[in-house]
């Protein structure tokens, strides 16, 4: 398992990023835990839906999508607004979705960033079709993916990695090995000792990394990219991470885990790492963490206030994105559902 | 002006759409090689190569997730389906991505894509090889689905079908492959989608059918002139959408219908056709409607098929019935 910097803050060997870059990365992972936690919080209080926290993944999310290029394609799930936000996908709209209104799903135009898979595993094999239409326009973009250790047992991740290495696609298949598939723990998973190792069956390079090293990460993926980019075909990449909270706000983890297992992992913080490793290098103070998290709750809540603003909502909106043009069907349908709200 | 069956209209309508158009890719098992199961793509990938005429391995999930993303990102994929019954391995491509991407993302990304599947009876095929389960597709939501029953049909209604800035499920009757001919025009030439077409005028009883069993409905209009009855004929061509006006119109004109489909008759397109009648001209009746259609059964084999698929006779029996009711 690849690690360059340990729990404790140690650097294995020299730092593959700046001081500077770790400054602007470990900002992000402290903007999209406030993010998280936040959201989590809003359900609570019935503003959002069904919420899939991800504290613990942010050195995983952030780390992986932060050597991407902007016109780079992303094809995530429910759990991965962290890494769609490092791609360019707006709070708001990543809150919007979570709120309920489909309009969250419509990225702005210069955003490559697929609405988020709620199926598990099928949308892997839409990064391999992108990284296809990238190759067929001659366009420089690749295509990763994000998934959990559960989605690895879908039938579709088998397809996905078949039909990348098969035609040699530009993608990167990004496994955030979180432990659990709601309650189904790793282990029970998949007979496979590492998941990497699945990657051998399907002959293109696996690698497994230490997901909370924001470093490990960092370097497995933009070697990966590289890779995809030169037309040297796919990668899978394994993040062992730990998701700290439950699996949705609906779930109850103590059904399934131990709290002394989740205690371990949270000593395993992936930004208290990146902390130490700045504070030794007089780039982290308490005031600048302040600043930060401060920073960070002023931007979210404003995007709460506009995902809560938008209006517009009505019985139109169901039929509004159908088809490129309503058939007539729909329109006698739209009409019948606005005269049943006396409109 | 060329005498083409229905499965060299579809070739050369694949032909031009690929010389068109430099975004679509046809993709499926055997299509390239061997040009296909049925030879729908005979010769196409000698002329267009392998990158635009691709043999895939055998995994339709993949297959059609794959073109998904393809579509999105700006290709025109035209997927092939063996056999209809081997595209519920991609059910969920489908009904959970494909038909509904557009929604999802409020019109940002979309997946215009064609899925080919040789659908139907009639040919003594082995087991799952004989489906017509197009209420599936029908039911869902985000779909168009076509079902041609003649050459020149075939040919323009695939290329509006490729055309068509939303996925449509391509239906393509495999008895009616090499059993009916008729003039094709050369040049590329297109059908619009959500047309019925009114293959025959008459009075007294409108059949309405699609695709496959176009064929038997033609031969009972026949059998009913003969008997002085003036039977006016309907071949949907598009099932979704449906072309209600053309359809209602027809009901109105003759106060009677008969509806035939090989497909299972619980909830099958016909249970539809009834509805529409029941709801919009019910008061231009004067039977109640028929559904001629195959039985809520496994569709049999080789031995049996012959009492499932719809016989002209069915047909006519049904239409009489109405005249006498
Ligand atoms: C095809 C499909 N089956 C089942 C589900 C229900 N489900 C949602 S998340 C989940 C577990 C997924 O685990 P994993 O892939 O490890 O990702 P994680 O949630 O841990 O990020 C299940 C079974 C689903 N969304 N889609």
């Amino acid at each position: 398992m690849l690690q360059l910097l340990t729990p404790s803050g140690d650097v294995l060997g020299e730092p593959p990023l700046s001081v500077d870059l770790t400054r602007r990365l470990y900002r992000a992972m402290v903007y999209v835990r406030t993010f998280d936690r936040k959201c989590a919080a809003l359900q609570k209080q019935g503003r959002l839906a069904t919420y899939a926290p991800f504290e613990g993944q942010e050195a995983a999310q952030v780390g992986s999508a932060a050597p991407l290029d902007p016109e780079d394609w992303m094809v995530a799930s429910y759990r991965d607004a962290a890494a769609m936000w490092m791609q360019g996908y707006p709070w708001e709209l990543l809150i919007a979705w979570r709120t309920g209104d489909e309009r969250g799903g419509r990225p702005p135009e210069h955003v490559s960033v697929l609405p988020p898979s709620i199926t598990v595993g099928g949308h892997m094999l839409h990064a391999v079709g992108l990284a296809w239409s990238a190759r067929h326009f001659g366009e420089e973009r690749i295509a990763i993916t994000y998934f959990g250790d559960g989605a690895t047992s879908e039938g579709d991740f088998h397809e996905a990695m078949n039909l990348a290495a098969v035609y040699g696609l530009g993608v990167v298949f990004f496994c955030q090995n979180n432990q659990y598939a709601i309650s189904m723990p790793r282990t029970a998973q998949t007979r496979s000792e590492t998941i990497a190792e699945k990657a051998i069956a399907y002959g293109m390079p696996g690698v497994q990394v230490d997901g909370n090293d924001l470093f490990a990460v960092f370097t497995a993926t933009a070697e990966a990219i590289d890779r995809a980019r030169a037309g040297d075909g796919p990668t899978l990449i394994e993040a062992v991470t730990y998701r700290l909270g439950p699996h949705t706000t609906s779930d109850d983890p103590s059904r399934y885990r131990e709290e002394s297992e989740v205690e371990q992992w949270r000593r395993r913080d992936p930004l208290e790492r990146v902390r130490i490793f700045l504070s030794e290098r007089d780039a982290w103070t308490p005031e600048w963490q302040e600043r930060l998290e401060t920073e960070a709750s002023t931007e979210i809540e404003r995007a709460v206030e506009l995902a809560e603003g938008m209006d517009g909502l009505g019985p139109a909106r169901i039929f509004e994105a159908m088809f490129d043009e309503l058939p007539p069907h729909l329109v006698d349908q739209r009409a019948e559902a606005l005269r049943s709200v006396g409109q | 002006m060329a005498v083409l069956t229905l499965a060299q209209a579809l070739n050369q309508g694949l032909e031009q759409a690929l010389a068109e158009h430099p975004e679509v890719v046809i993709l499926g098992e055997d299509v390239g090689r061997t040009g296909g199961v049925f030879r729908i793509t005979d010769g196409l990938q000698r002329r267009f190569g392998p990158e635009r005429v691709v043999d895939t391995p055998v995994a339709e999930s993949g297959i059609v997730g794959m073109a998904f993303g393809m579509a999105v990102g700006g290709m025109r994929p035209v997927v092939e389906i063996q056999f209809m019954g081997f595209s519920y391995p991609a059910f969920d491509q489908i009904v959970n991505h494909v038909a509904r991407i557009r929604n999802r993302s409020r019109h940002r990304f979309t997946a215009p894509m064609v899925i080919r599947m040789p659908y139907g009876g009639g040919i003594g095929a082995a087991e799952h090889h004989s489906e017509s389960t197009e209420t599936i597709y029908v039911h869902t939501p985000g779909l168009k689905v076509v079902v041609p029953s003649r050459p020149a049909d075939a040919k323009g209604l695939l290329a509006s079908a490729v055309e068509d800035p939303d996925p449509v499920i391509f239906l393509e009757p495999i008895r009616l492959y090499r059993a009916v001919r008729e003039t094709v025009p050369e040049d590329p030439h297109t059908v619009p989608i959500g047309e019925a077409s009114i293959e025959r005028e008459g009075t007294d009883v409108t059949l309405v059918s699609y695709g496959a069993m176009m064929k038997e409905t033609r031969q009972a209009a026949e059998v009913l002139a003969e008997r002085g009855v003036s039977a006016e004929v309907v071949d949907l061509r598009t099932l979704v959408p449906l072309d209600t006006d053309r359809l209602l119109a027809s009901v109105e004109k003759t106060g009677r219908v008969v509806v035939v489909h090989e497909a299972p008759r619980t909830l099958g397109f016909g249970a539809e056709v009834a509805a529409l009648v029941a709801e919009r001209a019910l008061y231009s009746l004067q039977a109640p409607p028929k559904r001629v259609t195959g039985w809520d059964t496994v569709v049999p084999l080789k031995k049996s098929e012959q009492y499932y698929l719809p016989s002209v006779g069915r047909i006519v029996a049904a239409a009489e019935e109405t005249l006498t009711a």
